[in-house]
C-alpha cells in the first residue's frame, strides 16, 4: 500500500486561515450563522475553524454543534460492520439560522444528505452551506457541491484520501493511499 | 464488536455485560434523539414490526410502539382480546400469519414462561420478549439498570434492593440477573410466602426486615403486588403488607442517607409505596419510563442492524 502525501502541516494551516476568511466574507460577525461539524471526522476541522475564528479573528459568541448521522444513513444493513453512532452535541436551535456544515472530506455525498436530513431535527434553517477540506472530484452519487473547499482533489475510487489531524494522529496531514 | 451477541432478546440470562454496555451506550444516543424538538429518526423505515400482547399492558405497549415510531418502522399492533387465540388458533398460526404481512420483528408478551424462546425457534423474525409470565421482562430490567447508571454514575458495586411481590414478578427476575452482570450486590426483602424458594440458587440474599434492607441498599426497586397472578392468600391483608413492606415517608427519613425509589409501574399507590414517596425528589419513577423509550429505541435498532436484504 503506497501513501503519498497531499497536503503537509503547513498547507493546512493556509488552508485553514483562507476558509475562516471566506466564512468571514460571507457571514461578517456570524451573529445568525452556526457551525456544524459532522462526527466523527469533521468535527475536528469544526473544531479547529471555530478556535481560528475566535482566537485569530475575534468572532465571539460563535455557535459551533456536533452532529452524528449515523440513523440517517442510507446504507444500515448494507454494510458488513454495523455502524457505530457517536454523540451528537447542539444546544441550540437552527430555526432561521444560517448554518455551515462542516466535513473533512466530500466523496460521494451521502453523508451531506444524510445531515441535511438530521439537521431538521434541530429546526429549519435559513440556509445551509457546506465547507469540506477536500473536495473529491467525480466520485459524487447525488448533486451536492460544496460552497467553500480546501483543495479539490482528482482521485480514482481504489484510492483512499486520508485526513490526519494533531488531535487524533499527532499530525496534521491529508495522505492519498493506494489500496 | 458493535453487536450483540443474540439474534433476538428473550432474557437477560442470554445476554453478556457487553451486550449490555452496547445497549446502554446506544440508549445515550437515542435519548439525545427523544429530547429534540423533532424526535425521530429514519434508520428503521424499511422494518416492518408487530406488537403481540397476549396480556394486558399499558406503559410496555405504549413504550415498544413509541419506540418503533420513533424509528420510523411500520407497526402492527395485536391484542389476543379483540382476536383470533379467542376462536383456538395457536400461537404458531397466529405468528406466521401475521409473519406472512412481511413482519421482521415481533415484540411479544405472553402468559406463559418460555413464549419468547418457543416463537424464535419456530418462526423467521427477530423476537424482543416483553415479558413471559412470571419468567423475565427484559427490557424492563435494561431500563431499570440504565437508570441507575444515570442517577448514581454506574451500576458497579451498588446495593440494590428488590422489595415486594418476587415471586411473582419477571422484573425482578430480570433485574437479578442485569444487575448481577453488572456488577452490582442484589438482595430481596418481601414476606416469606413471597419469596421464591430457588431465590439463594441466584447469589441473592434474602432479607425479611423493610428497614434493615433499606439501611443496607443505594437502591430501592418497588414492586407491585400481583393479585391477578394469586391463586391463594399469600399474606393476610393488604393492611398488614402496607405496615410491613410499604415504603413510606417515615421508614425513608430514618434511614440517615437518601436512598433511590424505582418502580416498574403500575403502582399501587399506598400499598407498596405512598404517594409522597413515589412523587418525592428520591424517586425516578419517571425516568424509569422515559429511559424505557431510548432503551427500548436502542433494542430495536441493534437487532434489526441483524436483518440483512
Amino acid at each position: 500500500m503506497s501513501k503519498k502525501t497531499l497536503l503537509n502541516s503547513k498547507d493546512i494551516e493556509i488552508i485553514l486561515h483562507r476558509l475562516a476568511c471566506q466564512l468571514i466574507e460571507n457571514h461578517n460577525d456570524f451573529s445568525n450563522t452556526v457551525l456544524i461539524g459532522l462526527q466523527p471526522r469533521g468535527s475536528y476541522l469544526a473544531n479547529r475553524l471555530a478556535n481560528l475564528l475566535k482566537t485569530e479573528y475575534q468572532i465571539k459568541d460563535l455557535q459551533l454543534g456536533l452532529l452524528d448521522i449515523t440513523f440517517y444513513r442510507d446504507d444500515f444493513r448494507r454494510r458488513d460492520e454495523p455502524l457505530a453512532a457517536t454523540s451528537t452535541k447542539i444546544n441550540f436551535l437552527v430555526e432561521d439560522k444560517k448554518v455551515v456544515i462542516i466535513d473533512d472530506v466530500l466523496f460521494s455525498g451521502r453523508s451531506i444528505r444524510a445531515a441535511l436530513t438530521a439537521i431538521q431535527s434541530y429546526g429549519r434553517p435559513k440556509n445551509i452551506e457546506l465547507l469540506v477540506l477536500i473536495d473529491r472530484r467525480f466520485s459524487r452519487h447525488l448533486p451536492i457541491q460544496p460552497n467553500y473547499r480546501g483543495r479539490q482533489v482528482d482521485a480514482i475510487n481504489e484510492e483512499k484520501v486520508l485526513v490526519s489531524w494533531k488531535e487524533n494522529n499527532k499530525k496534521d496531514a491529508v495522505y492519498i493511499e493506494q489500496t | 464488536m458493535d453487536k450483540l451477541s443474540v439474534e433476538h432478546l428473550l432474557g437477560i440470562k442470554y445476554l453478556n455485560p457487553n451486550d449490555i454496555d452496547l445497549i446502554f451506550k446506544t440508549a445515550d444516543h437515542f435519548k439525545e434523539v427523544i429530547n429534540r424538538p423533532i424526535k425521530k429518526v429514519p434508520s428503521l423505515r424499511d422494518i416492518t414490526i408487530a406488537n403481540l400482547f397476549f396480556e394486558n399492558s399499558t406503559r410496555t405497549k405504549l413504550s415498544f410502539e413509541l419506540a418503533e415510531k420513533r424509528l420510523s418502522a411500520d407497526v402492527i399492533n395485536f391484542s389476543a382480546g379483540q382476536s383470533s387465540v379467542k376462536k383456538g388458533e395457536t400461537l404458531i398460526d397466529t405468528v406466521n400469519n401475521i409473519l406472512s404481512m412481511k413482519v421482521d420483528i415481533v415484540v411479544m408478551r405472553h402468559g406463559n414462561v418460555g413464549a419468547g424462546v418457543f416463537l424464535s425457534k419456530h418462526v423467521d423474525a427477530k423476537i424482543i420478549n416483553a415479558g413471559d409470565g412470571t419468567h423475565e421482562h427484559p427490557t424492563q430490567a435494561l431500563l431499570d439498570s440504565y437508570s441507575i447508571r444515570e442517577k448514581l454514575g454506574t451500576v458497579k458495586g451498588k446495593k440494590i434492593v428488590i422489595v415486594g411481590d418476587i415471586l411473582h414478578s419477571r422484573v425482578a427476575l430480570s433485574n437479578i440477573f442485569a444487575l448481577q452482570l453488572q456488577g452490582a450486590q442484589v438482595k430481596v426483602c418481601g414476606p416469606t410466602t413471597l419469596i421464591p424458594k430457588y431465590i439463594s440458587s441466584l447469589g441473592v440474599e434474602v432479607e425479611t426486615n423493610l428497614k434493615k434492607a433499606l439501611e443496607w441498599c443505594d437502591v430501592a426497586n418497588v414492586l407491585r403486588v400481583q393479585h391477578e397472578r394469586m391463586d391463594i392468600k399469600y399474606f393476610p391483608s393488604t393492611r398488614e403488607y402496607t405496615q410491613l413492606f410499604g415504603i413510606n415517608n417515615e421508614i425513608l427519613d430514618n434511614l440517615g442517607k437518601k436512598i433511590v425509589i424505582m418502580h416498574p409501574g403500575p403502582i399501587n399507590r399506598g400499598v407498596e409505596i405512598t404517594s409522597s414517596v413515589a412523587d418525592s425528589d428520591q424517586s425516578i419513577i419517571l425516568n424509569q419510563v422515559e429511559n424505557g423509550v431510548a432503551v427500548r429505541m436502542a433494542v430495536i435498532y441493534l437487532l434489526a442492524q441483524q436483518i440483512k436484504r
